[in-house]
């Protein structure tokens, strides 16, 4: 297992260095100086040259990129130009946001989805498999934000049941913060659980046609029995992967939601920053999410003994 | 021609082809007839008409600046089919011909080409488009390369997995036995057997994309207005709410049946002729 577990981390490190490198690159592919950009129309010469050091533009680019490699992982992701706040403290108030909205939203879509699927592919071809595959179809071809959008219209102005615009951090006021968050977490919940459904069916099926299913069977154990103890186990791997990719996805890829619901979540402060050409938040922005993504993948990965002793840990 | 007939033939025998078919269809019509004729002009402003909800005249409402929200639809998706066409086409071209060469031919320059495939997944789709967009700006343009970009990596990866296995096969084996170069066993006999497997990407591809130009648009990063575009439109319309709710219902509904054509047409065509991606889901 820590053989295994090591190789996993290793192999994660080349692919993070690759993406640094791509997010380091994109300041340097978008055209003009960075520190004019950063300076705008006001900038005087000395600034500009001032401006220059304090970024290293005048060193070579490896030496550029290594500095700056040094300086992210010591936790410094610069100055941001609008707000002229660390980085890092922009980013880690917003990731907190995100995972408050993301992380119980895929929890729900888990728990609806997962029972829905076995449900499905246990009453294969039957108007129950239709009619769950049939809700998981629509669901996923929803934009979430247009769900989000309706859920505002019916639930927020029509019934008058959650605020519509704003967010409390439930850290602060538990209950004010919840109401906040109810709408966003559902609608998000609902269409992850289109996407989760299908997995589930489509693995559930596959052990039921194994033999030791029809083993249990032939002992007489009820079907609940077999369906919990005996495929749910085995029906968990591939789904249990794609809910991580899910989840790591979402982190970054709520902004849709976010800006349907005015969360201010680390996806808004992405594009937010990205319309004010505010880069080094732009670059933080990207870092830390891909970063979460490639982490939650190797958790996953490495998660898996716990539901498939059979997978070889060499 | 009548192999592809005949493939047809066969997948409209499903209903969920059938049903995918007809939104499809339904989609590109639109798309077509707002090429060429829209009721009124999608971009020009009636201020006198603002905000009218459906009616004889407007069929589905009119927007904030008074244009008919019907003509956006049917502009939009011109808009949305063709970006949407265009990434799946350049993702798929680029993407199989990644995929191909290095499964096919291997050595270190395909395992560096892999390594560069392997870094570009590790973005989280959104999040890698959005990166591209704040390089190029937000234009059409600017959305084809991001979503291309952003989906390349994906189809090299499922075409290399195929090239791969197909190298060992006795007919390609043949082909370089009857003395045929490398570079023509492979495209005549390697990549034309995993043809399958590209179609049923590309379909999934079609749909993310029009997902992901929408979902662009709506966060402003997209299709830049005047011109119209579905996601472009639900983001105007969450000013209005609550005095219009119909500028709401229209682009998401349209976004809604579109993608659930595209992917029910494509469910339909994985489990015909690709039945062993179907835990791709």
């Amino acid at each position: 297992m820590l053989k295994y577990a090591t190789k996993r981390i290793l192999l994660a490190i080349p692919t993070l260095l690759l993406v640094a490198l791509a997010v380091f690159a994109m300041l340097h592919l978008i055209p003009g100086d960075p520190a004019q950009l950063m300076l705008g129309d006001i900038g005087t010469p000395q600034a500009l040259a001032h401006l220059h050091a304090q970024l290293g533009l005048d060193q070579p680019l490896s030496k550029q990129f290594l500095l700056w490699l040094t300086r992210v992982l010591h936790g410094d992701f610069g100055t941001s130009i609008v707000q002229q706040r660390p980085v890092l403290d922009m980013l880690l108030g917003s990731f907190a946001v995100t995972a408050s909205l993301v992380v119980p939203a895929v929890l729900l879509a888990a728990l609806l989805a997962i029972p829905a699927g076995m449900l499905a592919a246990w009453k294969q071809n039957t108007w129950v498999d239709t009619g769950v595959m049939t809700l998981a179809i629509v669901f996923l071809s929803i934009p979430s934000f247009w769900l989000g959008l309706l859920f505002l219209m019916f639930f927020g102005l029509k019934l008058d049941l959650f605020p519509v615009v704003g967010y409390v951090s439930p850290l602060e006021d538990f209950r004010e913060g919840i109401t906040y968050l109810v709408m966003p977490v559902v609608s998000l919940a609902l269409i992850e659980t289109g996407v989760i459904v299908r997995m589930a069916r489509a693995s559930t099926i596959e052990v039921l046609r194994l033999e030791y299913i029809t083993h249990a069977r032939a002992k007489g154990l009820s079907e609940p029995a077999i369906a919990f103890r005996h495929a749910l186990k085995n029906t968990m791997a591939p789904t249990w992967t794609l809910i991580g990719l899910s989840l790591g996805s979402l982190l970054g890829g709520a902004v849709v939601t976010e800006t349907v619901f005015t969360l201010p979540g680390i996806g808004r402060l992405l594009v937010d920053s990205i319309f004010a050409r505010d880069y080094p938040v732009v670059q933080g922005c990207l870092l830390l999410v891909t970063a979460t993504y490639v982490g939650v993948n190797l958790l996953i990965d490495l998660s898996y003994p716990l539901f498939d002793p059979r997978v070889r840990l060499a | 021609m009548s192999a592809v007939l005949n493939a047809a033939k066969i997948l409209l025998r499903r209903r969920n082809a059938r049903i995918g078919g007809v939104l499809i269809a339904a989609m590109l019509i639109a798309a077509l007839l707002g090429n060429i004729y829209t009721p009124y002009d999608p971009i020009i402003n009636d201020l006198l008409a603002r905000l009218k909800p459906p009616s004889a005249a407007h069929w589905l409402g009119t927007d904030e600046w008074g244009r008919d929200v019907f003509s956006r639809l049917l502009n939009g998706a011109s808009v949305s089919v063709l970006i949407s066409f265009a990434t799946a086409l350049i993702a798929v071209v680029v993407g199989a011909l990644i995929g191909a060469l290095t499964g096919y031919f291997g050595g270190w320059l395909a395992r560096i080409a892999m390594l560069l495939v392997d870094a570009l997944l590790a973005f989280p789709s959104l999040i890698m488009a959005l990166g591209v967009i704040a390089v190029f700006g937000a234009s059409s343009e600017g959305v084809i390369c991001a979503l291309s970009l952003t989906y390349i990596p994906a189809v090299a990866r499922v075409v290399r997995a195929n090239v791969l296995s197909l190298r060992e096969k006795e007919f390609v084996e043949a082909s370089r036995v009857m003395g045929n170069s490398e570079l023509y066993t492979m495209l005549h006999h390697a990549l034309p057997n995993a043809i399958a497997s590209i179609i049923v990407i590309a379909t999934a591809l079609f749909g993310w994309t029009l997902l992901a130009e929408s979902a662009l648009s709506f966060l402003g990063l997209g299709v830049p207005p005047p011109a119209s575009s579905w996601g472009g439109m639900l983001a105007d319309s969450r000013n209005y709410v609550g005095r219009a709710p119909w500028l709401a219902v229209a682009p998401g509904l349209a976004i809604s049946l579109s993608l659930l054509g595209v992917n029910l047409f494509g469910d339909a065509l994985r489990d015909e002729f690709d039945p062993h991606m179907k835990n791709l889901a």
